[in-house]
């Protein structure tokens, strides 16, 4: 596998929910500059709502780090989300529909998962959770 | 905190979102429309999404409120203009929207909502005479 390229970064603290919103302009700017389809525009900007959100809500508050990358066969976006929070105790449980521990839809983390091509998560109870998710282009 | 304005025409209330919804805006309008279908008697509500660029969990969880708020207020409510991106991710992330009225359009959701209405003024016409009509009152009621 060729070696990954990144060709942009951006990055944006999450503490308000203006800054959630910040971060959905922001992958749909990379996103639309990557050529990637409305469609899959649309998923990636929605993945990052859903996850920016948790950043805020769970996390505590946190950092995304927004980011074009180039695998030398197609080009991609890759958003990542880190707080310091109290972590994810159970994963698996946490990415099953419907599980919520914030009186939400219990949605945002699967659905998330869904939207995107490449889906990373790493938490560890009482120092924080990672999750990287990845868009290519087709 | 921007707001979203809140439009009446006849018995209809007409919300347009322009803007890309904060969390807290989202939920000052549903508050703010709860509060204008009681003050002003409206019937319908429409909310216009055209210029969303995403529905998510959140928002997609208000517009729901919004619709079973509105249905104990005695209002309908119909979603339209979603775009058809959004509808593709929205069902992908997990939600159908159980329970809200859609429609393609504001000339489509106010056909509905006017059907809506019509249907229950008939009703009210057909209902007064009724009273000394015995036994054709249940003829009367729209079927549900």
């Amino acid at each position: 596998m060729a070696e990954l390229s990144v060709l942009g970064t951006d990055e944006v603290p999450i503490h308000t929910d203006a800054d959630v919103v910040r971060v959905r302009q922001l992958v749909r700017a990379a996103a639309v500059a990557a050529k990637l389809s409305l469609v899959d525009q649309t998923k990636i900007v929605t993945a990052a709502s859903e996850l920016a959100r948790n950043t805020l809500i769970y996390g505590g508050g946190g950092q995304a780090v927004v980011e074009t990358v180039n695998d030398g066969r197609r080009r991609g976006i890759r958003a990542l989300f880190r707080d310091e929070g109290p972590g994810i105790a159970d994963v698996d449980l946490a990415l099953t529909d419907g599980y919520t521990t914030g009186g939400g839809l219990g949605l945002g983390l699967s659905g998330a998962r869904r939207l995107c091509d490449e889906f990373e998560l790493d938490s560890a109870v009482g120092a924080g959770t990672c999750i990287q998710v990845t868009k290519w282009t087709r | 905190m921007e707001r979203v304005p809140i439009l009446k025409i006849g018995r209809v209330l007409l919300v347009s979102v322009q803007i890309d919804l904060q969390d807290q805006t989202a939920l000052a309008l549903q508050e703010d429309l709860s509060e204008r279908i009681v003050s002003t008697g409206a019937r319908g509500v429409l909310i216009e999404i055209s210029a969303l660029e995403i529905v998510d969990s959140f928002i997609g969880r208000m517009l729901s409120t919004i619709a079973s708020i509105s249905r104990v207020l005695d209002a309908e409510t119909v979603v339209v203009g979603m775009r058809p991106a959004v509808a593709i991710t929205l069902v992908e992330l997990g939600l159908s929207l159980g329970g809200v009225r859609t429609a393609l359009n504001v000339e489509k959701g106010l056909e509905i909502l006017d059907r809506d209405m019509t249907v229950e003024d008939d009703n009210v016409i057909e209902d007064e005479p009724a009273g000394s009509a015995a036994g054709s009152v249940t003829e009367a009621r729209w079927p549900n």
